[in-house]
């Protein structure tokens, strides 16, 4: 009510809803000023502890060598738009070979995690089959234990994975977490749903296909993200299973030119002659790196908490 | 399909599952259990799809999480690399040394000094950490508005999200000699500092980036938990004279006890592994000293210094102390009257 009454000018029908608050319960006080005041601050300060920096990586990988000497190096109001940097780093190179590799790595590892994840979920959610409990077990006790590094280093040896991309995706391929999550949500998919396409003649993979993953698309989204995330931000094992640099993956390369201020191969020229700012060209390597988390998280943000409820919570 | 007509629920089959199937409440379960259990044979027939989809999940982790577990071997030879490209080969061909590495281990002090940056890091990230999630979840649940909510659970999800590189690379930015800071004191005519190779704020630091990437959605939780309190039991309270505080106290704190529970529980069964990717990036930069952590101490002496006996004994450790200390922070989780990761 009183927020109608604040703005006597506008029609309540046409009030953006999702902008405004719900109505108040009767039983509940009004908020004092000052508490809405101290809210909206903590939280705006917040968010802005992660906005600026951000801020200020994409502002200077935007900035011209000018601009960058002038402020003293990191560029904190933008002057100037050039896109030099991404121009010079995707024009083959260094940069654009981990850029595609790392891309092409979280595909395909994000499919194979995806495929073997979902059938082992559904395989485990019918309650009575034979030897669901003890498989169940076997992925739970995972939790409790860990074989520890250099075992699974030798194991990684001993396959023959060392200097390949299976090295990137194998270890890492199948999260128990994920499965029990997706296996929580499968479970709670009505019983007579399943039995009446079985009387239809359904086998268990059309099943799956045609009932379940589409009554479980949040929760498929949310664990595709956490699939591919987990591909995308991966170094550790480029670096302990690939000798070859060319082979290595977006944060390896990251790890040299930002961490440890190298030049990337073959740009090192164009920064000691001065057209480019070697400032930028590390900005940039950062943007691309944190792009396209940045820009697909918030799209699957809306089933975080529907996937997480089910499965999460109560392990 | 012959098989798909033998009903596979039976309600006394699976007590792990959270939420039962209905039909298996409906139909009655005391009588098909009369008839006793069906054999293996026409349940694997009934279920060999199901068996057939779960094997390559299985496999996997048969592979990669019980086979290394024989790999601990070495911790009890004095194993050398080089002997075969197969691991396998050079364990048959390395002799044993008995507990040689353990004693080795024990009397290093570089391996004490890593216990020790652990046990630091582990407590102040609990001390420091570990409320803010809650803190911060209490905050979103207060503002009503759901766009705002939205936008401000989108902000703070989004570093999760992000690399262990690009987080400390962007620490490096605002923190490094170089970065926005230093940048700020300079032109104000003081002298710059670099947080980063700081070898005595070095746990602070960490346990900052920590807070940056993880508290935002560490809330996530809390606010499922908060969202599944009924709105009567507020207003029961309010009804009874509670304020906004006493409610908080009474109604809301209560809600997220299990989870809060729940969470320190998993926190402390997990307190010898603190950021092992993101100490080994910034192990270059401040020095083992201050950087060592045990995670990062079997790297060292196995990844870089081919001592992988040693190294694999030190893992050894830190695996057998970890899972006590799991199977005792569930013992106490029971004793409070909370689940715990497993039920009793």
């Amino acid at each position: 009510m009183t927020a109608v009454l604040d703005e006597p000018g506008a029609a309540p029908a046409r009030r953006d809803r999702r902008w405004s608050a719900p109505p108040r319960p009767v039983w509940e006080e009004k908020p004092t000023p000052a508490g809405a005041a101290g809210k909206g601050l903590v939280l705006v300060l917040a968010c802005l502890a992660i906005l600026f920096p951000l801020w200020i990586v994409v502002v200077t990988s935007l900035s011209s060598r000018g601009t960058i000497d002038e402020a003293g190096g990191l560029v904190m109001v933008p002057r100037d738009i050039t896109f030099v940097a991404y121009e010079e780093l995707l024009s083959g190179g260094q940069v654009t070979r981990a850029a595609v590799i790392s891309v092409l790595v979280t595909l395909v590892g994000t499919l194979f995690s995806m495929t073997v994840s979902v059938l082992c979920a559904y395989g485990l959610s019918r309650s009575g089959s034979l030897g669901h409990r003890w498989f169940l077990l076997m992925l739970l006790a995972t939790m409790f234990f860990s074989a520890g590094l250099i075992p699974t280093y030798l194991l990684v040896q001993t396959l023959g994975l060392t200097d390949s991309y299976l090295a990137l995706i194998l270890p890492s391929a199948v999260s128990v977490f994920n499965i029990l999550v997706l296996r929580g949500f499968f479970m709670g998919i009505s019983q007579e749903l399943i039995d009446s396409a079985r009387i239809d003649g359904a086998g268990d993979f059309r099943i799956l296909w045609q009932i379940v993953m589409p009554l479980s698309r949040a929760v498929l989204a949310v664990i595709t993200l956490f699939y591919a995330v987990g591909y995308w931000s991966a170094w550790f094992n480029a670096s302990l299973y690939l000798n070859d640099q060319d082979m290595m993956p977006l944060q390896n390369v990251m790890i040299q030119l930002v961490q440890k201020q190298e030049a990337p191969v073959g740009l090192g020229q164009a920064i000691k002659t001065g057209e480019l700012s070697g400032l930028a060209v590390q900005m940039a390597v950062m943007v691309m790196a944190l792009l396209p988390v940045a820009v697909l998280s918030p799209f699957v943000q809306k089933h975080f908490r529907k996937g997480m409820l089910t499965g999460a919570v109560k392990g | 399909m012959s098989h798909s007509t033998v009903p596979r629920s039976r309600p006394e089959a699976d007590t792990t599952a959270k939420t039962p199937v209905p039909s298996a409440d409906a139909t009655g379960g005391g009588k098909r259990r009369a008839k006793g259990e069906r054999s293996i044979g026409v349940r694997f027939r009934r279920d060999r799809v199901l068996i057939l989809m779960t094997l390559p999940a299985l496999a996997l982790v048969l592979l990669f999480n019980y086979v290394p577990i024989l790999g601990n071997v070495v911790a009890f030879q004095e194993y050398d690399p080089y002997i075969s490209e197969n691991g396998v080969v050079s364990i048959v061909n390395s002799p044993f040394v008995g507990l040689e590495n353990f004693e080795r281990i024990f009397a290093d002090s570089a391996f004490w000094n890593a216990v020790r940056n652990t046990l630091v890091l582990f407590f102040l990230q609990l001390v420091l950490f570990f409320p803010i999630p809650v803190l911060l979840a209490l905050l979103i649940n207060s503002v009503v508005r759901p766009r705002v909510r939205a936008v401000a659970q989108a902000v703070l999800y989004l570093p999760h999200f992000f690399s262990w590189v690009l987080v400390i690379a962007v620490f490096q930015q605002l923190f490094g000699g170089a970065g926005i800071f230093s940048q700020l004191l300079r032109e104000h005519g003081y002298d710059g500092l670099d947080v980063m190779t700081d070898p005595n704020t070095f746990a602070f630091l960490i346990t900052a980036q920590s807070v940056w990437k993880d508290a935002g959605w560490g809330i996530i939780v809390f606010l499922a938990a908060l969202s599944s309190v009924s709105p009567d039991l507020y207003e029961a309270a309010a009804m009874d004279g509670a304020n906004r505080w006493r409610r908080m106290w009474h109604v809301t704190l209560p809600a997220l006890r299990p989870v809060i529970a729940l969470l320190l529980v998993l926190r402390v069964g997990d307190a010898l592994t603190v950021g092992f990717e993101q100490i080994l990036l910034q192990r270059d930069a401040v020095g083992p000293g201050a950087s060592e952590v045990l995670d990062t101490f079997v790297w060292w002496n196995g990844v870089r210094n081919q001592d992988f006996g040693y190294a694999a004994a030190a893992g050894l450790v830190k695996g057998v102390v970890s899972l006590g200390l799991v199977l005792a922070a569930n013992k106490v989780a029971h004793l409070m009257g909370e689940q715990g990761v497993y039920k009793k």
